[in-house]
């Protein structure tokens, strides 16, 4: 597809997401994890298993900072600098890390494939997702897995509606803090 | 959890967002960091009583605008360092123009004094003092700016800091200028100078530590 016509098209799913329609929002985050992917395998050609993880990083912290997309702004460029800062990221990690422990395995580099679907995450979100404390895992949980509305979350466990807000907000960036602190 | 299952997670009850946060976090600490200066200013260094009469002379507008103008530049390079794949771009113009345009005057009026009155010009009675002080009128603005971008996105963690750094300095040493007795352009020069640089050089310091998302 063209550029200007996916550019134009996911920026319109993006203003849609960001006035809260979840059907916009859904195909936009879809369609990102695959323009993700392809790009950080072609960047990651040496660490083809760190993929998968670091598309869902990379999706994670687009939602938690959507709110610093504007829309004079292609966003492009704004999903560009998010992945190539998540990427900097990781890498920077690794060879602090690899460069104390294991030398960089050059011949795996030969053997990646052409690889176009998701392959499967390393890092368990979902187990992450349960060292959230309950104020946070818990309107997560309901709302955002098993897809209860706030009102009726705020019922079945006794929090206020607000405080179901904040906790998927405040609980969201915690799991972001905890991936960078597990990082590989 | 596979990719599909997080994108239905975060679509799932999903909540609109305001547009420009960015804007509306750094007016609030501005506007905090404007008033805790001001009552640093009123409660603690006291106005400088000749006000009304400095009001009449050039210098004082230029001790006044020319931190004003760094602050607003770096209002500026702060809000669009704070979103992920805006540059700063000409914004830092904005930040050096102003004080290029103190040196220059400031040696034009260094060259032009008689040798026996630069030592005044360039001490005046209180350069002990004016840095920091302009780095106290600073911190307030600086650690709201600071807040309000750790709940931004900012890339570029040192220039983002820097940048926060310059609108806090610019923002303190133009509120100190209402207490501040000088008026010389090459005091101005080197002491508002550096006075502001404190705050930058922290920002651009402590911004790669603090502005980690």
């Amino acid at each position: 597809m063209h550029y200007t016509e996916a550019e134009s098209e996911l920026r319109a799913l993006m203003l849609r997401g960001l006035d809260g329609d979840q059907v916009a929002y859904r195909t936009l985050l879809e369609r990102l994890s695959r323009h993700l992917r392809a790009y950080l395998l072609r960047r990651l050609q040496g660490w083809p298993d760190d993929v998968e993880d670091l598309v869902q990083e990379c999706l994670l912290a687009m939602h938690n900072q959507r709110h610093t997309y504007q829309s004079d702004q292609p966003l492009t460029a704004w999903v560009h600098a998010i992945a190539r800062y998540k990427m900097i990221d990781l890498l920077r990690a690794k060879s602090t890390r690899e460069a104390l422990h294991d030398p960089l395995d050059d011949d795996s580099e030969l053997l990646v494939d052409e690889q176009a679907g998701a392959s499967e995450a390393r890092r368990d979100l979902g187990g992450l997702l349960q060292t959230l404390p309950d104020r946070q895992r818990l309107p997560i949980v309901h709302v955002k897995l098993d897809g209860l509305s706030v009102a009726e979350t705020a019922r079945r466990t006794g929090m206020s509606e607000s405080a179901i807000k904040v906790g998927i907000h405040r609980g969201l960036k915690a799991l972001a803090a905890r991936i960078r602190s597990t990082a590989p | 959890m596979k990719t599909d299952d997080l994108v239905s997670l975060l679509a799932k009850g999903l909540t609109p967002v305001p547009r420009h946060a960015a804007a509306q976090r750094l007016g609030l600490a501005l506007a905090v960091g404007l008033a805790a200066g001001l009552l640093l200013l009123v409660l603690g260094y006291g106005i400088r009583p000749d006000l009304a009469r400095a009001a009449g002379l050039s210098m004082f507008w230029v001790k006044l605008l020319v931190p004003a103008a760094i602050g607003c530049a770096g209002l500026l390079a702060t809000h669009r360092l704070a979103r992920p794949g805006v540059p700063a771009g000409l914004t830092w113009l904005g930040v050096f123009m102003p004080v290029a345009g103190l040196w220059a005057l400031a040696a034009m009026v260094w060259m032009a004094a008689p040798v026996p009155t630069r030592p005044a010009l360039l001490w005046g009675s209180t350069w002990t003092t004016c840095a920091l002080s302009i780095a106290a009128f600073s911190l307030p603005t600086f650690a709201g700016a600071l807040l309000a971008l750790r709940s931004l996105a900012p890339t570029q963690a040192r220039a983002a800091g820097a940048a926060a750094g310059a609108l806090a300095g610019g923002l303190g040493a133009a509120v100190y200028a209402l207490h501040c007795p000088e008026l010389a352009a090459p005091f101005l020069a080197v002491w508002y100078v550096a006075g502001m640089a404190i705050p930058v050089l922290a920002g651009a310091l402590i911004g790669p530590r603090c502005l980690r998302w």
